[in-house]
């Protein structure tokens, strides 16, 4: 009980000061709309290629949206040395860090509704495997919030968080099959989307939007969850090794 | 929850080493529950190293701490709930209020919402903030600011409380009133470890101090068993125009009950375990050209074992410390 007290606090308290943060209107709002206005409108295609781009644009808002509320939640804080606090708190490590991550899961789920209530009025959803994409998206934001973790440890200023994060989130907007088939990519690139853990959730909201994935979904379930408990556990590692000095 | 001779925090052989330099090396020392127990050092001594290690933020290379008889060498959260922790700077959540705050910091040790939010009105109150309770935190003063960083330390009424520079930076209101509230927490049982460069506060609050240089403890002993010493001991400060090594051979032979000693420009120390007389001593001066300022009394304390047993001018420790934080300090 103790430990679930702590743990919606700091969750409560993330949600409650950082969501309207700058860095997060800019990076995880306006820019994934700003993106999400130029792909619907600009695809040249007509609304027909609504639900082709639905998917890499439901991406790309979970995954700025998670990275921008991982630098402030966390770099800000270990900045600001309010952070020293919560790892003085008698949390666990494992829960304190659930707790820190919760909000940027949260901030990603909500984020790529804008782009699906803007679809809905453009297209027709009727056919969209809302059972599928719902864990999907989950997932997704689970694995671009933990990698937004192993960023914002890695850096002390909310600046190099958001500059490092770019580093990863552009090269994943081109090699993880968000726009671009993967099997439209040369042959020599692409073992490198295989090892990015935005391909498989993508694949995941292709095959439940338009039937077009390209990996059986179990198989990109599991690899999407061991990307989860991997970077996870490697966030925590460095945590430990970096902060408790 | 004491266990080795009434300790509640048991440090033995306590290393930590950063590359090549040693932080702090090989300290051992207890402290016994209930008491206030000074910690004092230079900058860069190894105080707040020392502490990081004791309250989990920091990992020990070597040797083993107890805390209220929980082995937590291998697992410093295991005591955590048992501690207060005051840092040196205020860390609280500059967009929260103060009120807000002090209840978030409660949920952290698990505090139920009622229980914490009574508890965080009652600190706004014992600390003069309740006017401020709904002002968030980075509007604060200086003094507010440190003054809710102690609040919050003491929240969920830990029966340890570790206090690192508490009243550096603030005003002299807030720092008696910081310092009152120390008091109050000792009477009621709470062990503090008390970390200051304030010689004369640690004097005033502590019950046993240890000297921390270069990570080693040099001294640790009671307040009153390390004043012992200057006891006793009657000093008188002369201001004058000019002393060398020739007048003071010549006071020397005429005053063979004191001992006499210069101390920076135009400064003489006259010192004696006999009371000392002035006026015979400016008599002499005025006889061989010699004006005095002035003459002035000083009380040895335990400033004057620090510099015996450090080597360290407590005043320069103090202006460091009150640079290193950009800000005046506090003590009256």
């Amino acid at each position: 009980m103790r430990r679930w007290i702590a743990f919606w606090n700091i969750f409560m308290k993330d949600v409650r000061t950082y969501y309207l943060k700058p860095p997060n209107i800019s990076w995880g709002i306006i820019f994934p709309l700003a993106w999400t206005g130029m792909f619907f409108i600009r695809a040249g295609r007509g609304l027909e290629s609504v639900p082709d781009l639905l998917p890499g644009v439901m991406t790309i808002a979970i995954l700025f949206g998670t990275t921008s509320v991982l630098a402030v939640t966390v770099t800000f804080e270990k900045r600001q040395r309010s952070f020293d606090r919560l790892l003085l708190a008698p949390i666990c490590l494992e829960v304190l860090m659930l707790a820190k991550t919760g909000g940027a899961v949260l901030f990603g789920i909500v984020n790529p509704l804008v782009p699906i209530l803007i679809a809905s009025f453009l297209a027709d959803l009727s056919g969209v495997a809302w059972s599928l994409v719902v864990p999907a998206m989950l997932l997704i934001a689970i694995v671009s919030t933990f990698l937004g973790l192993f960023i914002a440890v890695s850096v002390s200023q909310v600046f190099e968080a958001q500059t490092f994060s770019n580093f990863f989130r552009f090269p994943m907007i081109f090699l993880c099959g968000l726009f671009l088939p993967i099997m439209d990519l040369p042959a020599y690139i692409r073992p490198l989307s295989y090892v990015l853990p935005l391909t498989y959730g993508v694949d995941i909201l292709h095959g439940a939007v338009r039937g077009a994935n390209i990996m059986p979904f179990a198989m990109d379930f599991a690899i999407l969850g061991a990307f989860c408990l991997g970077l996870f556990s490697l966030s925590l590692r460095n945590i430990n090794r970096k902060w408790i000095v | 929850m004491s266990s080795r001779n009434g300790a509640i925090i048991e440090v033995t052989g306590l290393t930590k080493r950063y590359g090549e330099v040693l932080a702090v090396d090989d300290i051992s020392f207890d402290v016994i529950e209930g008491e206030v127990f000074g910690f004092l050092g230079p900058n860069g001594a190894g105080k707040t190293t020392t502490i990081n290690m004791l309250t989990g933020l920091g990992r020990l290379d070597r040797g083993t701490v107890r805390i209220g008889g929980i082995e937590c060498t291998q697992n410093p959260k295991a005591a955590q709930h048992l501690l207060g922790i005051v840092p040196d700077e205020s860390n609280l959540y500059p967009e929260l209020t103060g009120f807000e705050n002090l209840s978030f910091c409660g949920a952290l040790y698990g505090m139920r919402r009622s229980e914490r939010e009574g508890r965080a009105r009652d600190l706004l109150k014992v600390f003069g903030l309740t006017d401020a309770a709904d002002r968030k935190f980075e509007t604060y003063s200086k003094g507010m600011k440190r003054k809710l960083t102690f609040a919050a330390g003491i929240v969920h009424e830990p029966p340890i409380l570790f206090l690192d520079e508490p009243t550096t930076r603030i005003d002299v209101a807030s720092a008696r009133q910081v310092r009152q509230i120390v008091s109050d927490l000792h009477r009621q049982g709470v062990t503090i470890f008390f970390t200051t460069h304030y010689i004369e506060e640690a004097e005033r609050l502590c019950e046993r101090i240890a000297f921390i240089v270069n990570g080693r403890i040099v001294k640790a002993e009671r307040t009153s068993d390390l004043l012992q010493p200057v006891k006793g001991r009657n000093v008188l400060l002369l201001s004058v125009s000019g002393f060398g090594d020739d007048l003071r051979d010549a006071m020397t032979a005429a005053f063979p009950a004191y001992l006499f000693e210069s101390v920076g420009r135009g400064q003489i120390r006259v010192e004696s375990t006999d009371t000392i007389n002035v006026a015979p001593l400016t008599r002499f001066l005025d006889e061989r050209g010699i004006q005095v300022a002035e003459a002035r009394r000083h009380l040895p304390s335990l400033e004057d074992i620090f510099v015996e047993v450090t080597g360290i001018e407590a005043d320069l420790m103090k202006r460091d410390k009150e640079r290193a934080g950009g800000g005046r300090g506090a003590n009256s």
